[in-house]
């Protein structure tokens, strides 16, 4: 991400200024996810439903969230719907929280969460606490109102 | 000549230090194509373990399934078990360099940018890594979240300087 930044938006913000090309292999990596999500939906693609939890279900219906097809339900997140209350709240508010907050709290899931937590970083605790209480909070709190929209 | 800035990324720190989490050694393209190829299996696994899948995210701030507290759990247990071999054994890079642990200073961002990244985490199922992973599954209009993804650390890049730390 950072790194992406420093490369196709030279700002002369101090923070973006390093030597990015040393981290060429991100991108590398981040396309490399890319392709092999292609891979795995292409080749190795589950054919049935995914499997969600009755609770779950139910809730999302009520919200007109039926289509259990892919792995992400396709009645928000499509391309006409960015155009909606609902869709241009999650998707476009949803990635700026996600730039935004990983990059404020230095590390994202895998970088506190998983690495940190390894290295027994309390620093990484506090953070991944404050990730999962974000989470709930949006989710059992925001989110309802937001897919009623 | 170099103006003081804050730094309280530990990612920074880590670039900042003496070879850090950049190789110091020049590498070319060919070189890096073993990153794409390991970043390629990390895609397959986001699909395959439906860590990229939003309903996923739903069920474990539901508390309604095991699912992705199992795959942190044991991606946390695998961790230490590789922090550990890799300072018991002196374990180096691909470059045969040595692996430096930096300690993750504590700062008020681990609980203001930690709860926005929460919230976002929820919105739209994904941390930043399995954006791609979205997209490359199919899901193309996340190209978008993943523009406002960039959008958000180029605004938190800008306006570091102003926020409490």
């Amino acid at each position: 991400m950072r790194h992406i930044c420093a490369a196709v938006l030279p700002s002369g913000i101090p923070y973006f200024q390093y030597n990015w090309k040393k981290e060429i292999w991100n991108l590398y990596f981040v396309g490399g996810i890319t392709l092999g999500a292609v891979l795995a939906a292409v080749l190795l693609a589950n054919p049935n439903p995914v499997v969600v939890t009755p609770g779950v279900l139910n809730y999302l219906a009520s919200f007109g969230i039926t289509d259990t097809n892919g792995l992400m339900p396709s009645q928000p997140f499509n391309w006409s719907e960015l155009l909606t209350l609902r869709g241009a709240l999650l998707m476009p508010v949803g990635g700026f929280l996600v730039g935004f907050g990983t990059r404020y709290a230095g590390g994202c899931t895998s970088g506190h969460s998983i690495m940190g937590l390894s290295m027994l970083q309390w620093p990484s605790l506090v953070a991944t606490c404050c990730f999962m209480a974000g989470g709930f909070i949006m989710t059992n709190f925001i989110l309802p109102f937001i897919l009623a929209l | 000549m170099a103006k003081p800035t804050i730094n309280t990324d530990s990612e920074v720190q880590v670039l900042e230090a003496v070879g850090g989490n950049a190789s110091s050694l020049h590498q070319n393209w060919s070189g890096n194509l073993k990153y794409a190829v390991v970043g390629m299996a990390f895609g397959v696994v986001f699909v395959k373990a439906e860590i990229i899948s939003w309903f996923r995210i739903q069920e474990m701030f539901r508390l309604e399934s095991f699912h992705m507290y199992g795959v942190i759990g044991s991606a946390v247990a695998v961790g230490m078990l590789s922090v550990w071999a890799i300072k018991k054994f002196n374990i180096k890079t691909l470059q045969g360099e040595e692996i430096p642990f930096h300690p993750k200073p504590f700062h008020k961002g681990q609980l203001f940018g930690g709860l926005l990244f929460g919230l976002g985490w929820a919105m739209t199922g994904a941390c930043p890594g399995p954006l791609y992973a979205q997209i490359g599954s199919g899901f193309s209009v996340i190209i978008v979240t993943l523009f406002f993804a960039l959008l958000g650390t180029w605004v938190y890049g800008k306006f570091q300087h102003k926020l409490p730390h």
